[in-house]
């Protein structure tokens, strides 16, 4: 297991390698170059002036050149400045990464606890009444755009009822701290969480569905009802438990989706998050914000498919990947 | 060649028949599929003659009747102006024409590639398995949003660009899908007897297999296609895909959400077309995969 677990973390670094080649080859071809953000207007149009500004940023190099030194200086750690603030792009990104770590994890939790039971119940009455119309409202739910959901939900929540505040992660007027603080940021979280995790939502609880009718399809489901056990118990025991264990793939095969999720949910509800300064850097050509979102949105989609893997073989026993 | 004809893969005269007619059955006795059919008909017959239907000019602005705010609909602007008097019934329309036109030919794009990918990994198996399987999984790492972000904004959205990368960065379900029926379809007869009788490798995929393949790739093709509207919209409402003035379902949404307020059908109209275009794929994807698929056949 641990051979298999080191593997794939040796094939992960030519994989992030590529990644970041590939984002400085398209910021190497878009129009214009970085030296246009460093520019001061008071000394604006001498050309002397900007080449001393190019030289001063290394633009004068060529494109491997500059490849190499981006990557030896991100190698030790130092993911240089970004050209909006002007603060270093680490403490832009590390201001930002627990605020979409918490309003994803949750937006992950509350998938689960509404999928889950969706899906139970779908398949413990599939193909009656109830089935169909659960399997229908999933078709409708991911067919609506996440962002018009937003609207809806701000239109409903925050603008007629006024229950929600519609942006930001804190109440601007007063500063809370302690227990309000934390109840204020909660506050605040109700309506992204509820649309990033909607979409999950809708394909869960058809994966769950299926899964358990697959398991309770299974000759050791035959047998403990056989046994004379309660339905009950054989559903919750016996079937539940071993359906759950899909789950985690789907779950950890979701997370490009929540991540995509995340720059537009972040961006409507004005949420201090990664996303938002993904799309703010993009629309700013903040290139060494853009260069450090990238592989962060890449490492975290190569550590959820190698948590997807690992996380099975060690809850199925079936499975063997030194053996390969 | 031609003496030899093989049941598997084109069932002559009759039976084709007889096939076409059991899965149009199966596809009938979904209700909700039918009318989804017959929807995305209407949406695509609004698509090709959007600009002759359309009672004004999408782009033309009319600011003496707008005043700087959206107009409710009338008798004479259907579904109301938005904040600079453009006609919001002729705006939906062409927007969704762009809608359409990106989830198609990217969709046709992806599955190009995908079932190029997929057919040569199954078919040749080996180092050539491979190799391409390798570079399915590094486009599978790929955070693929935000590249399609830095080539919306950084490279300039034209269309053509969007649909590109729409389509290079999702086509490695297709090609997963079809490398594995592939695999499966190596160890029928009818291949074997097709190799026997000297048939190029060429001829075998393209003449054997793909026609055996056409099912998956519909359905599959059919239930991308949202995505790729989705995709689409959602760069838009960015800010980074389809340029103004051009209308777009999600650039409406976008200008929408300063008018969420006051003016209901300036956010209405476009999340609810957008909505129903996507449901009716989903529903014929929904339709089309229980009367193709046999694995789902009761």
């Amino acid at each position: 297991m641990s051979q298999y677990i080191i593997r794939r973390l040796v094939q992960a670094i030519p994989l992030l390698f590529a990644i970041s080649l590939l984002t400085f080859a398209i910021i190497e071809i878009a129009p214009g170059d970085a030296a246009q953000m460093y520019i001061d207007p008071e000394k604006g149009t001498d050309p002397a002036y900007i080449e001393q500004v190019r030289v001063s940023l290394g633009l004068d190099q060529p494109f491997y050149v500059r490849y190499i030194s981006w990557l030896g200086k991100t190698l030790t750690g130092d993911l240089g400045y970004s050209l909006r603030t002007r603060r270093p792009v680490s403490l832009e990104v590390g201001d930002r990464l627990p605020n979409t770590l918490i309003l994803g994890a949750s937006a992950l939790l509350l998938s689960f606890v509404l999928a889950i039971p969706i899906g139970v119940i779908s398949a413990v009455k599939r193909n009656t009444a109830v089935d169909y119309g659960l399997s229908i409202l999933a078709l409708v739910g991911i067919s609506i755009p996440i962002f018009w959901l937003a609207l809806l939900l701000l239109q409903v929540f925050s603008i007629q009822l006024g229950w929600l505040p519609a942006s930001g992660m804190r109440n601007m007027r007063q500063e809370l701290t302690g227990f309000a603080g934390v109840i204020d940021v909660a506050h605040h979280m109700v309506l992204p969480v509820l649309v990033l995790s909607f979409a999950q939502l809708a394909s869960w609880s058809r994966y769950q569905r299926s899964a358990l009718i697959d398991v309770l399809g299974q000759d050791y489901i035959r047998t403990a009802r056989s046994k004379g056990l309660a339905e009950r118990r054989v559903l919750t025991v016996h079937a539940l438990k071993n359906s759950l264990l899909p789950m985690i793939t789907v779950a950890a095969i979701s997370v490009p989706t929540i991540v995509m999720g995340a720059y537009i949910t972040e961006t409507i509800f004005s949420w201090p998050g990664i996303g938002r300064l993904g799309v703010t850097s993009v629309a700013g050509r903040d290139y060494p914000v853009i260069m450090a979102v990238t592989l962060l949105s890449a490492l975290l989609i190569i550590g959820s498919n190698l948590f997807a893997d690992i996380s099975y073989a060690w809850a199925d026993p079936r499975i063997r990947y030194d053996s390969r | 060649m031609t003496a030899v004809k093989l049941p598997a893969v084109a069932p002559a005269g009759l039976e084709l028949k007889q096939e076409r007619f059991r899965v149009w059955r199966a596809f009938k006795r979904h209700r909700l599929a039918l009318v989804s059919a017959i929807l995305l008909i209407i949406f695509c017959a609004i698509a090709i003659f959007a600009d002759r239907i359309a009672p004004f000019d999408p782009n033309a602005t009319n600011a003496a009747l707008a005043g700087g705010k959206p107009q409710p609909p009338s008798a004479e602007h259907w579904l109301g102006t938005d904040a600079y008097g453009r006609d919001y019934l002729s705006r939906t329309l062409v927007a969704i024409r762009i809608s359409l036109v990106v989830g198609l030919t990217a969709v046709v794009f992806q599955v190009v590639i995908g079932v190029g990918t997929g057919l040569l990994a199954g078919y040749f198996g080996g180092r050539t398995d491979n190799i391409l399987m390798r570079i399915t999984d590094t486009f599978l790492a790929v955070p693929g949003f935000m590249l399609l972000l830095m080539v919306a904004g950084i490279l300039g959205g034209t269309l053509p660009a969007l649909i590109l990368a729409i389509g290079a960065l999702t086509w490695m379900t297709v090609a997963r899908l079809v490398r594995a029926e592939v695999l499966s379809l190596k160890q029928r007869e009818f291949v074997t007897a097709a190799q026997c009788m000297g048939s190029s490798h060429w001829r075998i995929m393209g003449v054997y297999m793909l026609p055996n393949l056409v099912s998956i790739i519909v359905v599959a093709a059919t239930l991308s296609v949202p995505a790729a509207i989705l995709t689409e919209s959602a760069l838009s409402f960015l800010g980074l895909g389809v340029p103004p003035p051009n209308a777009s379902l999600g650039n409406m949404l976008s200008d929408a959400q300063q008018w969420i307020r006051s003016a209901w059908w300036i956010w209405v109209v476009p999340g609810v077309t957008i909505s129903l275009i996507v449901l009716a794929f989903n529903f014929v994807g929904d339709g089309l995969r229980d009367a193709l698929d046999p694995r789902t056949r009761s």
